[in-house]
């Protein structure tokens, strides 16, 4: 079994996803020329903005434009020489250059990176029409196409900083929200590997992006009821770390997935594949069911839709019914 | 028909009940796009007050015009001329952006409200608009079908693939309004990313096109008027600037997405004439 890293300790900090994906980009512009960065008129709110300042020979601002700027990505990395980050927000970056990133990006498996920000209901106010539910589905169909859903600010750094040297298209999930930094300062991100974060045998909730804070918290909530829950980081959910998931199935005989996302297609689904291969048990899938968001701030949005800590520990005790 | 001035100076006095409304909606969200329907409230007064055909008692009629806000950022502006109209209550105006409210961050299809169309993604609003068109023509239907745009969003491919496809179509009875600041969120429009000439492209495309002060309203109601009557879709390139009304929120690209404080609310509300 994969070991625990230690998980961050002392004072709480609140960072976002997409501020250390920021900060790594700007690392990375120092360390190598060979690093590009595309955006589409949202560089402040994606965070490359900093990159763009320090480096705007190698930063590239295509307005409101995000198919054309995917194709272009593509091109360009065809060259061999450059490694290029495009970034948008995940609805757009995902949905309207879907088929660039499948035609032009993945099927010649080209070195383009894309790390799409604003990703699922945390978005908040700005509602459906910006709250990506779909993306991991979308991205995770796609052969070649790696997709990573770091927990918090330091996964989100140590992926950005990986995915230059992991070859051929990655996609990183980042958000807005500033959520809480769990894993240490000694945590190291590897493709396709999955962490236990907390142990546990009565069930496994496994989880991805925000939602793994939440499911620490449930993993309280459910032991103070007696339940010991053990919480699994699933941040890449393409490859799936599929030892992983079966040695939970094995030892816990119950799975619970959450993810900030619909459960069609998205980390319930990739896990539930491994499941069903390796040792099938009980499973229930926490995200949205087959509807969209709404306007709203994002922690109550997540409270309304379940996606909370007290939604989690609730479909966790329904599982529980359900374990032979 | 030119405008009395007694009606012009009613529509001037909407338009700025209009930007009460917007700074106020925004500043109770604590989050929103203030600039763009500031910039926007002038030609937008003069085409729902004037022109676009919908009201409380025909909104059930298949025949009615249709909108859509292909720039859906820009909704505050869109949801005060709703209530300007008596489709929306104005108190609901300051449920903006909250949790359960029927006036979500970007447009969301609401047939009791008038809301002909949920926008919020950039280059979906034209196509969607000249579908509407289309049906207007084969449903026998007097409608016209009427959407916004904006620099930024004629930044989107789909814009013109639905500029082609709407002149080849002949879709007399569609017209864009194009809010062209030249702002867009990451500065200023000719530097992150030059349209240029949208009169001349749209020309090009085969689209009556011309260029309006978008804050001039005599010449607003002109171009909405000659909109009727052309051979092809019209677009209306409305030169505007973004923030019109409030100082500090002018010209610039730092209001498109901030919320004004209670200070700031202040002041915008005296500049337009609002306080107390
Ligand atoms: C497809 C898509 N990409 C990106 C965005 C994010 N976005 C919202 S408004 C905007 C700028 C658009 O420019 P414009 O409409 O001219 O802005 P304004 O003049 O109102 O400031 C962007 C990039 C979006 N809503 N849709
Ligand atoms: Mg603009």
């Amino acid at each position: 079994m994969t070991l625990s890293p230690p998980l961050a300790t002392g004072e709480v900090k609140k960072v976002a996803t997409r501020a250390a994906y920021g900060e790594a980009l700007l690392a990375l512009g120092g360390q190598r020329d060979d690093v590009i960065v595309f955006d589409a008129d949202l560089s402040g709110s994606t965070k490359t903005k900093a990159f763009g300042q320090a480096y705007p020979d190698r930063f590239f601002n295509f307005g409101v434009a995000e198919a054309n700027m995917m194709g272009t990505a593509a091109g360009l990395a065809s060259l061999g020489r450059q490694v290029v980050f495009a970034s948008s927000f995940a609805m757009f970056a995902t949905g309207k250059a879907w088929e660039q990133l499948r035609q032009c990006v993945c099927v010649p498996n080209l070195n383009v990176k894309v790390c799409a920000t604003h990703a699922g209901l945390t978005v908040g106010e700005d509602g459906k029409s910006h709250q990506m539910l779909e993306d991991i589905t979308l991205m995770r169909a796609i052969p070649n196409m790696k997709v990573i859903v770091p927990a918090d600010a330091t996964e989100a750094r140590a992926a950005v900083l990986a995915a230059v040297d992991i070859p051929g298209p990655v996609y990183i999930r980042l958000s807005r929200a500033s959520t809480r930094v769990i894993l240490g300062d000694d945590y190291r991100f590897e493709l396709g590997r999955g962490t236990v974060l907390r142990d546990g045998t009565d069930l496994a909730i496994c989880a991805c992006g925000v939602e793994v804070p939440e499911a620490l918290d449930a993993a309280e909530l459910l032991f103070a009821k007696g339940i010991d829950a053990r919480v699994i980081n699933l941040s890449t959910v393409d490859p799936m770390d599929e030892e992983l998931v079966a040695t939970a199935a094995r030892e816990c005989g119950a799975i619970l997935t959450v993810e900030e996302h619909q459960i069609r297609g998205g980390l319930g689904d990739a896990v539930a594949q491994a499941v069903v291969k390796h040792c099938p048990v009980p499973m229930g899938m926490v995200g949205m069911d087959g509807e969209f968001g709404q306007s709203g701030p994002p922690n109550d949005l997540l409270a309304h839709y379940g996606l909370d800590a007290k939604g989690i520990a609730a479909r966790a005790e329904e599982l529980l019914q359900r374990k032979g | 028909m030119t405008l009395s001035s007694d009606r012009m100076q009613e529509l001037q006095a909407i338009a700025q009940r209009v930007r009460v409304d917007i700074v106020s909606m925004v500043h109770a969200a604590k989050c929103g796009h203030p600039g763009g329907p500031l910039g926007m409230a002038d030609f937008m007064t003069v085409l729902f007050m004037e022109h676009l055909n919908l009201t409380t008692e025909n909104l059930d009629d298949p025949g009615r015009d249709r909108f859509v806000l292909g720039n859906g950022h820009t909704c505050a502006g869109y949801y005060a001329l709703l209530s300007a109209k008596g489709l929306i209550p104005h108190d609901e105006l300051l449920t903006f952006r909250k949790l359960g409210s029927r006036l979500q961050g970007h447009p969301h299809r609401t047939p009791e409200m008038g809301i002909d169309f949920s926008t919020g993604s950039l280059g979906t609003g034209l196509s969607a608009a000249a579908g509407m068109a289309l049906g207007a023509r084969l449903n026998g239907t007097n409608a016209h079908v009427y959407c916004t745009s904006s620099d930024g969003d004629s930044q989107e491919g789909q814009i013109w693939e639905a500029a082609t496809s709407a002149a080849h179509f002949e879709l007399s009875n569609l017209t864009v309004i194009v809010d062209f600041n030249n702002i867009q969120i990451d500065g200023k429009m000719r530097e992150i990313m030059n349209v240029r000439d949208l009169r001349a492209k749209y020309e090009a495309f085969g689209w009556n096109a011309l260029d309006v002060d978008g804050h001039d309203m005599e010449a607003l109601d002109q171009a909405f008027s000659d909109t009727r009557n052309a051979a092809m879709p019209t677009a209306i390139i409305a030169h505007t600037i973004i923030g019109k009304g409030v100082g500090f929120m002018e010209d610039t690209s730092s209001w498109h997405g901030v919320a004004p404080d209670d200070e700031q609310l202040a002041v915008a509300l005296a500049e337009l004439g609002a306080t107390g």
